[in-house]
């Protein structure tokens, strides 16, 4: 079973892939889509098997590499960690799936693309069943590899071209502490298997080890490194460049991949590595302050937004920053809650605002849309229910989640803690405002939309519709149904050791902390109401007084800028520099053309040669043979020493 | 194993029955051209077919040579051949991508069709006779003799520059040649013999070492080539034919990192345990700075080319970190290198021959109307990045995970490389492939012909099979790459404890 939800999908990509053409757009979005469907179905019972029945197991398949004390099989690690993954990844991209044979009917490459989503999904799944930190690594670019062809989708548009090459060199730059991580593993414990590591690695704590010419603690270097990817692949911040620049790609891969599923691998790995970091308090501090920092940067960012695709993208970043925020202070079973009812809401508000998109034929500017609430009523429906859910409406999936990863940090009782709890705290209230900004500026007031479109604007499709309702379902139930398995009295039992449950983490919190989400919730609302219905002139002239910090948060604090200035740019410079000085003019001046010049100017003057080179060649090769026979026969003659 | 035929001289020297057979062809015309074309390519697929016999019958237990040939030949110099499991891999990626070679000039070859031929055929034997010789002048002159051929496609069937291309691999290569000569003869000087097999447990005193080992770093850094005598191969290769690259790439590069592995490190260890540094510093230095260059090109293939530098780099690395994973992926990134760059190149080739210009800009869009060959080239670029699951991932991870052992600061630095190959290759796949196809004399290309898709095939299949199951080809060089760490401790430790010994 386990073979086959692996499997299904890469044998769907192959064939929507290779054979797509052949077979017509509908044969080949149809073959997908039940197969991802059936390996939900299979998902869902298998976590039914593992994660309730306890029925954890290991299923090795073929070797991959082996070289010495390395030994990496490809193999199926299926815990309850990987069973929630599992159910995450293939429900998402099983509706998501459906979506697109809506949302994409009028593309002709259909096949490609549902080839590449298929593609993801099993790059994905092999992720999350990952027993080494090998193949983490495999799934872990794989993903990255369907990420850059899914962004690139379009392929005709230069920005969705530089936006996918983008984010392949981005993440490549947090692989880059991955790879390190990876190798450190080795060089310490002398195997990548997971079990193995984890077995030996309280023996490390507090012992050092050389790197880069300074002594370090091994367990925080390792567990940093490995970290950078994990910073690359969630975008998280100094590394999250690459998201909102993502948006360029079709509407269900941003549900899918840069919401859902892909962007929550590192939230994934940090949560499977819990017993290295664990060990590594430092390591630990600094995922929590990362992951609060991100809330709160990308939520700024949020606010003044006006592509809906991108406001629901920071948003995404900022949500990712919760996660870690929570297993920062060792709360990796909140985290982990987080990412699964962030995957249905978050998923939801992507989808509806796709169809949004797709309704206003490719409007994606919400400073051209509004009252559509009268027009498209199921898409606003959908929309306010994950609205809710996101902003933490009580007792949606959002609000249970959110609350407790809010709880934790408190709890944490650290300046770490502190630091993540102050920073959460504001970002939900930036989220609320945000949150609410895009619902008022997309539904409500006056049309802004040019007439006839406003005219064609229609409700989604069936298979559209569907995948929004259970979506929808998902973002309201989700997580009153599984708090207690996954963060309540259950959590023990349910982890079963899959990731590191602390002992005691029920800490009472004061009632303020309890309620202050809701508070934070509310008062977010209150100020987008203003702002957007009650005083729609408000927020202008706020832009205009303070048009510098405007200027700040439209550009994401520039780091696109700064990163163009440091990193492009020089790298393009340098690159032409050493190429044109370094082996024109230095090494071939004074190497060959150097001495060409002077051989030409000899055997001009010494020698007339017939024509070609070849003969100078022919000729040296000659006397370098002749000289050897001759040493030779002279060797052999007795002159030996 | 061994056989009543020398089975080892028949694969190396058949393509030279073949090329005399094209010899005797009489004519110039179309069906002398066909038939030389014809013998070439069944010569060469016999070749294959012939090798991969040796590669079943190979026993991967042992790390002696096997189907060992010895005749006496000259005096002193016998004719000794044999294959382990470091050579063997090449032998076979040799006659692997020689009959792909021979197609990919099926059509683009036109003129002296026949020599063409020849020359590729007399290339092949002297290809094999590097990696199966058991004997240093045996092996010198099959090493050397390889660029004559080479010469002649480079001089004869290249492009517009190719004079200054040929006088600069000639200077660079007479120079590191020499050396070599020099230090062979200073071995015989030594040893009294020049049988490899011998010499490999002969112990060289620790200051001859230096020198020899410095003469045939001059000949094989030149050959990889390293950093900073690599800048004959972005020119060798833009002025080449395509099969030329392809083989220039795909099998002359990986005779440097042979050398390495057969003479360097198992005959002067404690030479090659003294300047190992100096190898990771040349070897990162190129890594970055080539992969730089590579950035800046408007050329495909001279972007290609300092890929190949930047790829070579992890070799150099892997190999002198002399640990297991090390060895290992430095031997599999060379093989691994040997099928993408080759395929890499080919794919060069393809868009050349329809447009005739290898500048990228030129390109564009191409996917629209050459979705098979878009697919094909992504497999090779991703390869070239070295994304798991494709071959070129398992070599360099295994390099850079041996290297982390030995030293971070090299680790360290070489692993930025993923980051910038990734750019420069990604770089260079948008602007040909991605966009608006929009250049007029685009608008009718076509996709891949069936030969060429025959061609493609074998490569691409084996770049994602090598990249799931690498185990054949790490099978096939453990044990020999066990004895040669165990034969090189043994030796460091030798001199270390002579060392102690004569201290009071």
């Amino acid at each position: 079973m386990y073979q086959a939800i692996l499997f299904l999908p890469l044998i769907g990509a192959i064939f929507a892939g290779f054979f797509g053409r052949l077979v017509g757009g509908r044969s080949a979005e149809v073959l997908t889509t039940t197969l991802v469907l059936i390996t939900a179905l299979l998902s869902w019972l298998a976590f039914y098997q593992v994660a309730i029945g306890g029925q954890e197991t290991r299923i090795e398949l073929i070797p991959w590499i082996e070289s010495g004390d390395l030994k990496s099989v490809w193999s199926l690690r299926i815990d309850t960690l990987t069973a929630v993954m599992l159910v995450v990844v293939t429900s998402v991209s099983g509706l998501v799936h459906l979506y697109s044979i809506g949302y994409m009917e009028e593309d002709p490459d259909r096949p490609r693309f549902f080839a590449y989503l298929s593609l993801f999904t099993f790059a994905m799944l092999a992720l999350v069943t990952a027993d080494d930190f090998l193949q983490l690594f495999f799934g872990w670019e794989g993903v990255g590899l369907a990420s850059y062809l899914l962004i690139g989708f379009w392929y005709k548009k230069p920005a969705a071209n530089a936006a996918a090459i983008k984010a392949f060199i981005v993440n490549r730059v947090g692989d880059f502490g991955f790879a390190l991580g990876i190798f450190a593993i080795f060089a310490v414990f002398n195997s990548i298997q997971y079990d193995t590591v984890f077995a030996s690695a309280p023996d490390q704590v507090g012992k050092t080890m050389a790197f880069l010419g300074f002594q370090v603690d091994v367990l925080t270097l390792i567990c940093l490194l490995l970290f950078m990817g994990a910073m690359g692949k969630s975008a998280q911040f100094l590394l999250h460049t690459w998201l909102p620049d993502a948006m360029e790609g079709p509407t269900p891969v941003s549900a899918l991949i840069h919401a859902a599923t892909m962007v929550t691998a590192g939230v994934f790995m940090v949560a499977r590595l819990s017993p290295l970091f664990e060990l590594a308090p430092i390591a630990l501090a600094v995922v929590a302050v990362v992951g609060a920092t991100t809330a709160f940067f990308a939520a700024t960012v949020g606010l003044v937004q006006n592509d809906i695709k991108r406001v629901v993208a920071y948003s995404t970043c900022s949500q990712l920053g919760y996660m870690f925020a929570a297993e920062g202070v060792g709360a990796y079973g909140a985290g982990m809650f987080h990412l699964f009812t962030h995957a249905s809401f978050k998923a939801l508000l992507f989808l509806g605002a796709g169809a949004v998109i797709h309704a206003l034929h490719h409007e994606q500017d919400m400073r051209r849309m509004g009252g559509l609430r009268k027009v498209l009523p199921f898409t606003w429906a959908v929309m306010l229910i994950g609205t809710l859910s996101l902003t933490g409406f009580p007792f949606t999936a959002g609000f249970v989640s959110k609350d407790a990863i809010i709880e934790a940090t408190y709890a944490a009782h650290s300046p770490v803690g502190t630091y993540a709890f102050v920073l959460t705290l504001i970002a939900a209230v930036l989220t609320s405002f945000y949150s609410w900004r895009l619902m008022f500026l997309t539904f409500e007031g006056k049309p802004r939309e040019p007439k006839e479109v406003l005219e064609h604007a229609h409700e989604p499709p069936w298979t559209m519709g569907l995948p929004l309702t259970l979506l929808a379902i998902g973002a309201l139930v989700l997580g009153v149904l599984f708090a207690n398995l996954f963060i309540g009295d259950g959590a023990t039992d349910f982890w079963r050791g899959s990731l590191v449950t602390r002992e005691g983490a029920h800490h009472d919190v004061p009632l303020w902390v309890v309620l202050s989400p809701t508070i934070a919730m509310g008062a977010g609302f209150v100020v987008a109401w203003y702002f957007y219905i009650t005083n729609p002139l408000v927020p202008f002239g706020l832009s205009k007084r303070f048009n510098g910090l405007y200027k700040f948060l439209l550009n994401a604090w520039y780091f696109d800028a700064l990163y163009d200035a440091l990193f492009v740019r020089p790298a393009k410079r340098l690159g032409h520099f050493l190429w044109k000085t370094g082996d024109g003019a230095v090494i071939d001046g004074i190497g060959p053309d150097g001495v060409a010049a002077r051989v030409i100017d000899i055997t001009n003057r010494v020698v007339k040669l017939q024509s070609g080179y070849i003969y100078h060649y022919a000729f040296a090769m000659l006397i370098g043979v002749a000289l050897l026979i001759t040493y030779f026969i002279f060797a052999f003659g007795g002159i030996k020493p | 194993m061994s056989y009543s035929w020398p089975i080892l001289s028949t694969v190396t020297f058949l393509p030279l029955l073949g090329a005399l057979l094209i010899l005797l062809l009489r004519g110039n015309d179309e069906s002398a051209f066909r038939n030389a074309r014809y013998i070439a390519l069944w010569t060469t697929l016999l070749t294959f077919a012939l090798s991969l016999i040796i590669w079943r019958d190979f026993d991967p237990t042992t790390a002696q040579f096997q189907f060992v040939e010895l005749r006496p030949w000259l005096g002193p110099i016998s004719f000794h051949m044999g294959v382990d499991g470091i050579s063997m891999p090449f032998v076979l990626l040799t006659t692997f991508l020689m009959p792909l070679c021979i197609l990919a000039s099926w059509t683009a070859i036109e003129t002296r069709v026949k020599e063409y031929m020849i020359a590729f055929l007399v290339l092949e034997t002297l290809m094999i006779g590097v990696f199966t010789s058991l004997d240093l002048v045996l092996f010198y002159l099959f090493f050397e003799g390889g660029l004559i051929p080479m010469f002649l496609i480079i001089g004869i069937w290249g492009g517009a520059r190719r004079v200054y291309a040929s006088f600069k691999f000639f200077l660079y290569t007479l120079a590191g040649s020499l050396l070599m000569l020099l230090a062979i003869m200073a071995i015989y000087w030594q040893a009294g013999t020049t049988d490899i097999p011998t010499l490999l447990t002969y112990d060289f005193p620790a200051h001859m070492q230096t020198w020899l080992w410095f003469a045939f770093l001059a000949s094989f850094a030149v050959k990889l080539p390293m950093w900073p005598v690599h800048t004959w191969l972005p020119d060798a290769h833009v002025e080449a034919p395509t099969a030329g690259s392809v083989i220039l790439a795909g099998i002359l590069l990986k005779m440097g990192g042979y050398g390495f592995l057969r003479f360097s490190i198992p005959m002067f260890p404690l030479a090659s345990a003294e300047f190992a540094p100096l190898i990771f510093a040349l070897s990162v230095v190129a890594i970055i700075y080539t992969s730089l260059v590579a950035l800046a090109q408007e050329d495909m293939k001279k972007l290609i080319a300092y890929s190949s530098v930047a790829h070579m780099g992890f070799v150099t690395i892997g190999v002198f970190t002399l640990t297991m994973q090390g060895l290992q992926g430095g031997i599999f990134q060379m093989l691994s290198h040997g099928i993408v760059s080759a395929a890499l190149f080919l794919c060069v080739g393809v868009i050349y021959d329809r447009m005739h210009t290898r500048e990228i800009a030129a390109f564009g869009g191409l996917v629209a109307r050459m979705p098979l060959y878009a697919f094909c080239f992504m497999v090779f670029t991703l390869a070239n990045v070295g994304l798991p699951g494709t071959s070129g991932f398992v070599g360099e991870f295994l390099a850079l995970t041996g290297a982390f052992r030995v030293n971070t600061w090299v680790a360290f630095l070489a692993t930025t490389g993923i980051i910038l190959s990734a750019a420069y290759a990604l770089w260079l796949y948008r602007r040909v492939i991605f966009g608006v196809l929009e250049k007029p004399g685009l608008r009718l290309i076509k996709d891949l012909t069936w030969r060429e898709a025959v061609v493609m095939t074998p490569l691409v299949l084996l770049t994602i099979l090598f990249g799931f199951y690498p185990a054949p080809l790490l099978d096939a060089s453990s044990a020999s790459v066990e004895a040669l760490i165990r034969n090189y401790e043994a030796s460091l430790a030798a001199a270390e404890q002579a060392r102690f010994a004569l201290l009071p």
